[in-house]
């Protein structure tokens, strides 16, 4: 048998289910596996007791003869954008360090109680914000991957950097991301796993901290399609207390998987053959549409035609939405507060915001303060909501031609940590490919399509339509199928 | 057109006056969390996570809320914007979790409407007058500060903080004191008759910003200061007098008025500016992400109009029209929703009783609900809400005076004892010996009697002296010791003058 | 548009960031580039096109109006509410003195 940390999550359920290990052994073997990790930095807290508390219970229920939930036996790691009670959340900043959530976010919950137990809070960008994790106070995070005869630490993709790091490593078998702009699919491309952030309205937001709250979505990450498919549908699902929750029946992903396209259309949006786009991102992506009609489906060229304005609408929106949002870390109820001496209401707000935000997330929120301000609103602030409308419209016409878009992931393979933090341009285009589908609220993953001449991993996307996430899963695992991604980081931490 | 003028130095100044009222919505729960909006709770207690902004939160908007909202347009008979949207108004402050309040901007859920003010002499109003009411949007309210607890801290409870609120904002279309009174007043009744808002103005359920300005005679408006939170209907007269007073004198005094928020002192009846507020506000309005478009469909739009009550002006217009009310006592007994109930629920009883309809009973009961019953109740200290006499019991007491049981005097004395003792009247009427003798049996004995030993005065009568009726009459009256029905001693001294 | 070092600082005192001089100046050159970038958008024409109000077209759902429903959202929690904070004072929340 295999290392124990090897498994995925169907692995380690139906092992569990079927007694071949403990849910006990697996917990302890991922805990130290987490505990002999702390190189990577992928974890803010490590909460091992959680994971074993979870295992117990699933042990206990099935020596009982109890029916065990969708994920019993599955440890995993949590963003720590989730809040989670009495284990403190952070979203990465200073400004929340200590805070200790009296509730639980739904999703999060929604996972414990199908059986899923907690490694620890996964490291990410600061409040979302990043695609390299590189904005966390509490640091970077490294990817498990390494390029060919180099020690460069390198990127794991942002937001959900500790995400990625940790699945990719082997250190979890699966985690919680979520996708404001690509913060699921971009470090899933980066590090050879898949992931997938469904419909907008799919995961409930509720206790999740947000970032931009008409964008925001959680979603899986894991090592294959099916993984994905399976925490997917325990994550899901209506909630009363979001307003933009969908109230839907959450289908059975897993069990419908099917990689046969035969009779489907895959649509290859042209305007995404951008110039200056890595040749072997190209490369990769032809072998996609390989790949796709190997398994039967029919490629056609679409036009998305304001693909090009979807980064700059993006970073509009987000950052004025983020502005409204992160107004609440002001060191009154929770969290950071800096009272200089003789400081009054205003300037403990000014003193508490400067001390615990970093420089990402000022800079965001300036951008968005000032795209609201009096005078400036239409000019960029609607201008964004008109295009992005356009986005979407662009989007639903595609949908009259095809069941699903085939797109690259990201511009580029995983950098080295430092190459881009001090051109926040530069950083902002790797969503270049992720945000269309972000912005049109549609459900999208990333899966690994191969290594590129410096044996790190590229990803290919799957676009589908809204409530659509068969499809895209669907598209996923022919892609999965017929990549044979295998390649795993070498053990250096 | 309101005669109302501020004399300054250089000529006589026009007040303009627009208020935006902020109305507690009458619910259970609060505008987007199931935390208690029940007034005078222990500091917090009325808090959810969500009211105390903690992160991951989101609003889910409650129906109560926006359906009593509706309800008070259709009230004021505006436009109801079925596709409406709640923006986020965003500023710092220590009442304010978010760092923002869900409020309406752009597009609100009540559009253009009006109410009338009615004619009053005496303050000022020569005529009815239409308000015109630009729009109402529904909104949280704000925590509260407590700053006298402490040395150097201020202390923060949440209890009221996301508390629906209706903003009701006029148009500038008050032109003195007594108008913007009287329109607070109309707006408050109406609130009530709707049952949207409570109107108890003295723990905060509505509470008025002001806004003045003055001009002379048919320049432009001129600059407006805006006083916020004024919690009286005396205090919003108060401090319309006192900012109009004080911009004519900056003005003469050669000073411009600066657009500012100000603050009413009730204790010297005068404004001050509010520093606190004073860097200019850029509260960057935009539509809350976590929350969509709100669409009200038909069968939610028709539910608000057919429960809807009879509004004052209609309820005013049928007790004229159709109980023959004067116009006072109908636009008495309109004025606040209670006197209505009251009176309707009188008039039933009344009607019933006696078995006529309430039209033919109306005028007398209103004449004595208005002349007697609330002078005692005055003087027994109290308000019809909490009334020790029942409406059943007064239409018994009514029946009573009606039916000739009692004396219009002996009555009087009846509800005294009713405010006094809590007991019915028939049963002080027992006790107290006033039944009246209405016998004409014993009528007829007693004007006998006077007749006979009066033939002189008799007899100048017949020949002409009308006058005397009154003096057989209170001969009659005083043999019975009070106790004759007149209507009754009437009738028979007529008979046998005859 | 570019703005100015002035311009930077009001957006940073509206958006309640204290900032010194150092960051200014850095802060300056890196807003005006976003904003040069996100100017773009002033090119499509957007005639006709309303601004999007909902990411996935659905009717906003309102709640009954029930007292503490959701423990989750409900009050009468005021321990969980004060729980985090830094300066809990007798049941509410301290701040340093305002002045109205
Ligand atoms: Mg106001
Ligand atoms: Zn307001």
């Amino acid at each position: 048998m295999s290392e124990l940390t090897d498994l995925g999550v169907k692995a380690i359920r139906d092992g569990v289910a079927g007694g071949e290990f403990s849910a006990r052994e697996v917990a302890e073997a991922f805990n130290a596996a987490v505990a002999g990790a702390a190189q990577l930095n992928a974890f803010i807290v490590t909460t091992p007791e959680h994971a074993l508390a979870a295992a117990h219970a699933t042990d206990a229920a099935r020596a009982g003869g109890k029916p065990l939930g969708k994920l019993a036996g599955v440890p995993i790691g949590m963003k720590d954008l989730f809040a989670t009670r009495g284990v403190q959340t952070t979203a990465a900043s200073h400004i929340l360090e200590g805070f200790k959530p009296e509730y639980e976010s739904t999703v999060s919950q929604k996972l414990w109680d199908a059986g899923a137990g907690m490694l620890g809070k996964l490291n990410l960008d600061q409040f979302a914000m990043g695609s390299s994790n590189e904005t966390s106070y509490f640091g970077n995070v490294s990817s498990p991957w390494r390029k060919a005869g180099s020690n460069a630490a390198l990127a794991p993709g942002g937001s959900s950097g500790g995400s990625s790091a940790a699945v990719a490593a082997r250190i979890a078998p699966a985690a919680t991301g979520t996708d404001t702009g690509g913060s699921i699919r971009q470090p899933a491309a980066f590090t050879g796993i898949s992931g997938i952030k469904p419909t907008y309205g799919r995961c409930s937001r509720w206790g999740i901290v947000a970032f931009a709250s008409s964008l925001d979505q959680a979603g899986p990450m894991a090592r294959s399609v099916e993984d994905c498919a399976i925490m997917l549908e325990a994550m899901a699902g209506f909630d009363p207390k979001d307003s933009t929750s969908l109230d839907m029946a959450v289908p059975e992903w897993s069990a419908s998987l099917d990689a046969n396209l035969t009779g489907k259309r895959v649509g290859i949006p042209r305007e995404y053959r951008m110039d200056g786009t890595d040749a072997e991102i190209l490369k990769s992506w032809d072998d996609g549409i390989a790949w796709l009609k190997d398994a039967g489906a029919e490629v056609i060229d679409v036009s998305l035609p304001h693909t090009q304005y979807a980064l700059p609408a993006y970073y509009i929106i987000a950052p004025a939405e983020a502005s409204s949002n992160l107004a609440r870390y002001d060191g009154v109820r929770y969290g950071l507060r800096e009272l200089p001496q003789g400081a009054n209401l205003q300037d403990m707000y000014a003193a508490t915001r400067a001390a615990g935000f970093g420089d990402e997330v000022k800079r965001r929120i300036l951008i968005g303060t000032y795209v609201l301000s009096a005078g400036f609103y239409d000019a960029y602030y609607t201008q964004a909501q008109k295009v992005r409308a356009l986005i979407a419209r662009d989007f639903a016409e595609a949908w009259a031609q095809c069941d699903v878009l085939l797109a690259p992931t990201t511009p580029t393979a995983s950098f080295a940590l430092g190459d881009k933090v001090d051109d926040p341009l530069a950083m902002y285009l790797n969503d270049v490919f992720s945000v269309p589908a972000s912005l049109a609220g549609l459900p999208a993953m990333s899966v690994p399509a191969g290594l590129n001449g410096d044996g790190l991993p590229l990803g290919l996307q799957v676009i589908g339509r809204p409530f659509d996430e068969q499809g895209v899963l669907n598209a996923g695992l022919a892609i999965e199928q017929r990549a044979g991604f295998v390649a795993r980081p070498e053990k250096w931490w | 057109m309101s005669t109302y003028r501020i004399h300054g130095a250089t000529g006589e100044w026009e007040v303009v006056i627009g208020l935006e009222v902020h109305a507690q919505v009458t619910s259970n729960a609060k505008l987007f969390s199931g935390a208690a909006t029940a007034f005078g709770a222990e500091p917090n207690s009325q808090v959810s996570l969500v009211d105390a902004a903690m992160p991951g939160m989101l609003p889910v908007p409650n129906r109560e809320c926006i359906r009593q909202a509706v309800r008070t347009g259709m009230a004021i008979e505006a436009q109801i914007n079925a596709w409406s949207r709640f923006d986020r108004k965003n500023y710092f402050y220590a009442d304010l979790p978010q760092g923002y309040q869900i409020s309406q901007l752009y597009h609100p859920l009540v559009g253009e409407g009006s109410l009338t003010i009615e004619a009053d002499e005496k303050a000022g109003i020569p005529h009815d007058k239409v308000i015109g009411i630009e729009r109402i949007h529904v909104e949280q309210d704000a925590g509260k500060l407590m700053h006298d607890q402490h040395p150097t801290m201020s202390y923060v409870d949440l209890n009221r903080s996301g508390v629906a609120l209706m903003e009701i904002v006029s148009r500038p279309d008050m032109r003195s004191p007594a108008e913007a009174g009287a329109y607070v007043r109309k707006l408050r009744a109406i609130l009530r008759y709707v049952g949207s808002c409570d109107g108890n103005m003295e723990e905060g359920s509505m509470r008025a910003d002001v806004n003045v300005s003055v001009r002379k005679a048919g320049d432009e408006f001129g600059t407006r200061t805006e006083t916020k939170n004024v919690n009286s209907v005396r205090f919003v007269m108060q401090t319309i007098e006192h900012e109009a007073r004080r911009q004519v004198e900056v003005i003469e005094g050669g000073g411009t008025i600066v657009q500012e928020t100000r603050l009413f002192d009730p204790g010297t009846g005068t404004t001050r500016s509010m520093r606190s507020k004073e860097d200019a506000h850029d509260y960057r309005y935009f539509p809350d992400p976590d929350l969509l478009p709100l669409e009200l469909d038909a069968a939610f739009l028709d539910e608000c109009r057919a429960s809807l009550p009879e509004l004052p002006d209609a309820k005013r217009r049928r007790y004229v029209e159709e109980l023959g009310l004067s116009a006072y006592n109908a636009a008495v007994l309109t004025a606040e929703v209670e006197t209505a109930r009251w009176f309707e629920a009188l008039l039933l009883e009344v009607a019933s009783a006696q078995g006529k309809t309430p039209a033919d009973v109306a005028k007398q009961a209103a004449n004595w609900l208005i002349s007697e019953f609330f002078g005692a109740l005055n003087k027994a200290g109290h308000e019809l809400a909490d009334s020790p006499v029942t409406y059943a019991q007064a239409a018994e007491l009514l029946a009573l005076v009606g039916q000739g049981t009692i004396s219009a005097s002996a009555g009087k004395q009846v509800l005294e004892a009713m405010f006094a003792t809590g007991d019915g009247a028939a049963a002080i009427v027992e006790r107290e010996g006033l039944k009246q003798e209405s016998d004409s049996g014993a009528i007829e004995a007693a004007v006998d009697k006077i007749l006979a030993d009066n033939t002189d005065k008799v007899a100048q009568y017949k020949a002409g002296k009308e006058a005397l009726f009154g003096f057989f009459v209170g001969q009659t009256m005083k043999a019975m010791q009070g106790k004759g029905n007149p209507q009754v001693v009437n009738e028979v001294l007529k008979a046998k003058l005859a | 548009m570019s703005v100015d070092r002035k311009t930077v600082a009001k957006i940073a005192s509206l958006a309640r960031i204290r900032m010194d001089e150092a960051e200014l100046d850095r802060m300056v050159p890196e807003f005006n580039a976003i904003l040069a970038w996100v100017e773009q958008l002033g090119e499509v024409d957007v005639t006709g096109v309303a601004p999007m109000t909902a990411v996935i077209p659905q009717a906003l759902r309102l709640r009954d109006d029930v007292v503490d429903a959701d423990p989750l959202t409900g009050g009468g929690v005021r321990d969980a509410v004060l729980a985090n904070a830094p300066a809990p004072e007798h049941g509410f929340f301290g701040v340093p003195k305002v002045i109205e």
